[in-house]
């Protein structure tokens, strides 16, 4: 980070960050866009159309009828490759295997930014479900006009236009029928959709189309692709942000078998190799022998909650309704809540290709965003954002922003140090722990009070938290750009507006309570580099709002569970869920054993999208200080569902993710630096405490639109075992993760 | 040169004796299958077995398997005729990224060869050194079963 943190540091000490904020005019502040995303051109339709509208650039026919669909949206391991075929062909009458489907490539498929936010099936899923049904139209009506009948005389089945008389044409055919414009057309506001009842592919288990590969070695990942030539590259971070690199001894890693090349650029180290192991060797090699001063001190991480209450804000008051500061009538609680940093942890260290033929850069990448990773490296480089190109090419799932990005950049700044050749880089573990941009530590304060007759008549809601989207971004998004001779700095963070919300997502209750005030404190500058990961802010909020909703139910003596829905008049799918999940439990059909808890926790995933409530059972064993998690009963509402399996899977995931995070995970830090290297020093779930049983109740909305379901369950499930937990040991625990402590004999 | 058993074909590799299995496999042999997680043993994305009992690849040098016979990924099946335990987890949908399941498999059919039937407390509990993050478990231990309980 070398000048860049000193400066950012400096600023902070100065307390003049909210005088600079203050101080960005407010076009500036409109045009953040978290999501990454081009303008919308066109309100009235559906999902990424509204950005880009023309039906071609989502489906195309070939004059020998072959059909490739595209989305911006990539396969982060969710199974939404799968997902959104079946609703593209839907109302085309193919199969997922009948097409060639191209995601995330900036020479080739739509801008629909980043991948993120479970937001991938309402904006592409949208935009496919809608662009084919008119596509499949514009088929019908070519197809008709060649053989003189009338549009609706004839159907599309498996691939083919077919008329009453048996007369059929592939679908190139058909498309001669159209003027000259095919389907480069505009999208209509309105589709002829096909009605829910009659779907064929959406709403059905379709298997998913990368497991084959997956499960029996065929190349499925960026870190599986070998290109002609290809050079194998590592690089050397230094050993804390903002360290200087003294000396090193190129020359001397330079002799070493296979080394190809020795890269220094400022504070940037890599080596470049014809075998992967030799560039590893390498790289331990140049490690060892660079030396390197100074770095920006961490603080104690048992002291961050203190600090972050204490450092600059922007605040953000993002709900004020009633008069929440004139006393109840009934009996209060209040609370103060914490998490501290949270790793992504993904299992492969992430990993780059590129390739610099002429003055095209070509990147083969597990970025969430191509477009946005485009721009920023564009910048990085110096070069035309048109000859830049960025190919999503999977990796290993990463939950939100890993080391993608960042690795990107390596391999296109080592890129340029071979023209011609490809260069791939992976990170090696330590290097991906420590680099990471982690999930922001945050604090909740919350003081909610009941009235006389049993209500909660008012929430006074507080939070803190760094930023939760670092992404590109300006090239100082990336960590190689800190590190150059000639450093790009990072541009400043910004809070994530409401409804979507960054730190406060899913701080709004969506329990109708008559006085209520929740303020966002925004702290631009955070002693660690922080960024999204799966569910955000709503992981700590629906933990502290479920939490509150327990002990507002103690002080008026109803079953929490009732006191939810009591406050849920008017959310029936909310209620229906609870009930779902509830039910499916037997909630308050039975007492805990001894040393078992129930805990219940629900959460509209932003207040907009899926409905997810779980109920548990767990068990304390309190000679191991730990848990066992008897069962999970889920129910979510995702709306319509596209492949019953596959949200299964997600929200299986999510609860068990979920489950890790809240009990296990924490970031150890010390002002010498990060410590969490490796898994013995950033433990996670293994097979032993995931739980015993999990049931998942989907409860379809056929028609409604589709809402994402990945990042749904982490806040319900959180809340869940923190509820469960106080009822097993009757002391409710608010800082998480919840375990790693002793319990009171 | 190092002569080593790989999916029951004898190959002499060329590789320094003393580079982990692990990119001898992926580099050498251009095999997939078996991924860099850690480096250090304590994820299991690298797992092969090595004379039939799992290994993590990453910090087995080849020196070690002279001689020896690895079974990959590979070696149990393909897509289009994948082996018992990998049709499984295709039935089960048991991978989410997928990054890890590779070295589940892997893992997995070294306990299924010993114990053909093995109860759900011993899977939980060979399946122990291997990591998923994206929270695949119940799907991995139902494909697992699956695999054990299916006819010859």
């Amino acid at each position: 980070m070398s000048n860049v943190n000193h400066g950012r540091r400096a600023f902070l000490e100065r307390g003049t960050l909210v005088l600079a904020f203050a101080l960005l005019p407010r076009a500036v502040r409109a045009e953040f866009n978290g999501m990454g995303v081009p303008p919308v051109a066109n309100p009235k339709l559906a999902g990424s159309l509204q950005r880009t509208s023309f039906l071609d650039a989502w489906i195309r026919m070939a004059p020998d009828g072959k059909v490739t669909v595209f989305s911006g949206k990539v396969e982060l391991g969710t199974g939404v490759r799968t997902a959104l075929a079946q609703v593209a062909l839907e109302q085309l009458e193919l199969q997922p295997g009948d097409i060639e489907f191209v995601q995330g490539d900036t020479a080739r498929t739509p801008n629909e930014g980043f991948t993120a936010g479970s937001h991938t099936m309402a904006d592409s899923g949208s935009a496919l479900l809608h662009a084919s049904a008119q596509v499949a139209a514009l088929l019908r009506q070519g197809a008709a006009a060649q053989w003189k009948l009338a549009p609706d005389a004839v159907t599309l089945r498996a691939g083919r236009v077919v008329a009453g008389d048996g007369r059929s044409m592939h679908y190139g055919e058909a498309l001669r029928g159209l003027d000259a414009a095919g389907l480069h057309r505009a999208a209509s506001a309105t589709s002829p959709l096909r009605p829910p009842a009659r779907y064929r592919l959406i709403g059905k288990p379709l298997a998913r189309v990368d497991i084959p590969a997956k499960v029996t070695g065929g190349a499925a990942y960026v870190q599986d692709m070998r290109l002609p030539g290809m050079l194998h590259a590592r690089v050397v971070r230094p050993p804390r942000p903002g360290a200087k690199l003294v000396r090193a001894d190129l020359d001397a890693v330079r002799r070493l078998p296979g080394v190809r090349h020795v890269v220094r650029d400022g504070d940037y180290l890599a080596v470049l190799a014809d075998d992967e192991w030799r560039a590893v060797q390498a790289m331990n090699a140049l490690a060892a022998n660079a030396q390197w001063h100074g770095g920006t001190p961490l603080p104690q991480a048992d002291a961050i909650h203190a600090t972050l209450q204490r450092l600059p804000a922007q605040h953000i008051t993002i709900l004020d309704r009633g008069h929440v500061d004139q006393p109840a009538a009934g009996p209060s609680v209040s609370a103060r809540y914490t998490k501290q940093y949270v790793m992504h942890g993904s299992i492969g260290p992430s990993c780059a290709v590129a390739r610099l033929d002429g003055d095209m850069l070509t990147v083969w990448t597990h970025t969430q965003g191509v477009y946005p990773l485009r721009a920023a490296l564009a910048e990085l480089t110096g070069m035309p954002p048109d000859k830049v190109r960025c190919i999503h090419t999977e990796g290993a799932g990463c939950y939100g922003q890993n080391g993608a990005d960042d690795v990107a950049a390596d391999a296109a700044l080592l890129a340029r140090a071979v023209p011609g050749v490809p260069v791939r880089v992976q990170l090696m573990r330590d290097q991906e722990n420590l680099w990471e941009p982690y999930a922001p530590a945050m604090v909740t304060t919350v003081r909610a009070a009941l009235d006389g007759q049993g209500r909660i008549s008012h929430w006074d809601y507080e939070l803190w938290s760094g930023s939760h989207n670092e992404r590109p971004g300006n090239a100082g998004k990336l960590v190689p750009a800190w590190l150059l001779a000639k450093p790009i700095a990072p541009s400043p963070s910004q809070p994530m507006p409401m409804p979507e919300g960054g730190g406060d997502r899913n701080a709004l209750p969506l329990y109708a309570i008559p006085h209520a005030r929740v303020v966002n404190h925004f702290l631009p500058v955070t002693p660690l580099r922080s960024s999204a990961m799966r569910s955000l802010g709503a992981h700590l909020n629906i933990t502290t709002i479920e939490g509150t909703m327990d002990q507002l139910a103690k002080l008026a003596g109803v079953d929490p569970v009732r006191l939810r829905l009591d406050h849920l008049d008017a959310e029936p799918r909310a209620r229906a869920v609870i009930d779902k999940a509830a039910a499916r439990f037997g909630w308050g059909k039975s007492t805990p054993a001894p040393g078992h808890g129930h805990g219940f926790g629900f959460g509209q995933y932003k207040n907009i999208m899926a409905y997810v409530a779980i109920a548990l059972e767990l068990a304390v064993d309190k000679d191991n200080n730990t848990v066992r998690i008897v069962r999970v009963a889920c129910a979510a509402d995702c709306g319509q569902v596209v492949n019953p399996d596959g949200a299964r899977n997600q929200l299986e995931g999510g609860i068990i993710q979920a489950a890790s995070w809240t009990l296990h995970e924490q970031l150890r830090y010390g002002p010498d630096g990060i410590a969490s290297m490796d898994w013995s020093t950033y433990p996670i779930l293994r097979f032993s405490g995931v739980p015993e049983r999990i049931d998942v109740d989907l409860l379809d909305q056929p028609g409604l639109p589709f809402l994402g379901v990945a990042e749904a369950a982490q806040g319900p499930m959180a809340a869940a075992l923190a509820n469960a937990l106080a009822d097993a040991t009757g002391a409710r625990r608010h800082d998480l993760p919840l375990l790693g402590r002793p319990f009171p004999a | 040169m190092t002569k080593v058993d790989v999916n029951g074909r004898v190959l002499d590799l060329h590789a320094d004796p003393a580079t982990p299995l692990l990119y001898v496999l992926r580099n050498e042999l251009g095999l997939n299958g078996a991924k860099f997680g850690c480096g250090m043993g304590q994820c299991g994305a690298c797992t092969v077995q090595l004379d039939g009992k799992p290994v993590f690849s990453c910090v087995t040098p080849l020196a070690a398997c002279a001689g020896r016979k690895v079974r990959t990924v590979e070696g149990l099946g393909s897509a289009a005729q994948p082996g018992r335990l990998q049709a499984a987890f295709i039935a089960q949908q048991a991978a989410q990224c997928g990054y890890c399941i590779a070295g589940m498999i892997v893992r997995a059919q070294a306990l299924l060869d010993k114990v053909p039937h093995p109860t759900d407390e011993q899977i939980r509990r060979h399946m122990e050194p291997n990591l998923c993050r994206c929270g695949t478990h119940h799907r991995i231990l139902a494909a697992i079963r699956a695999a054990a309980g299916a006819p010859a």
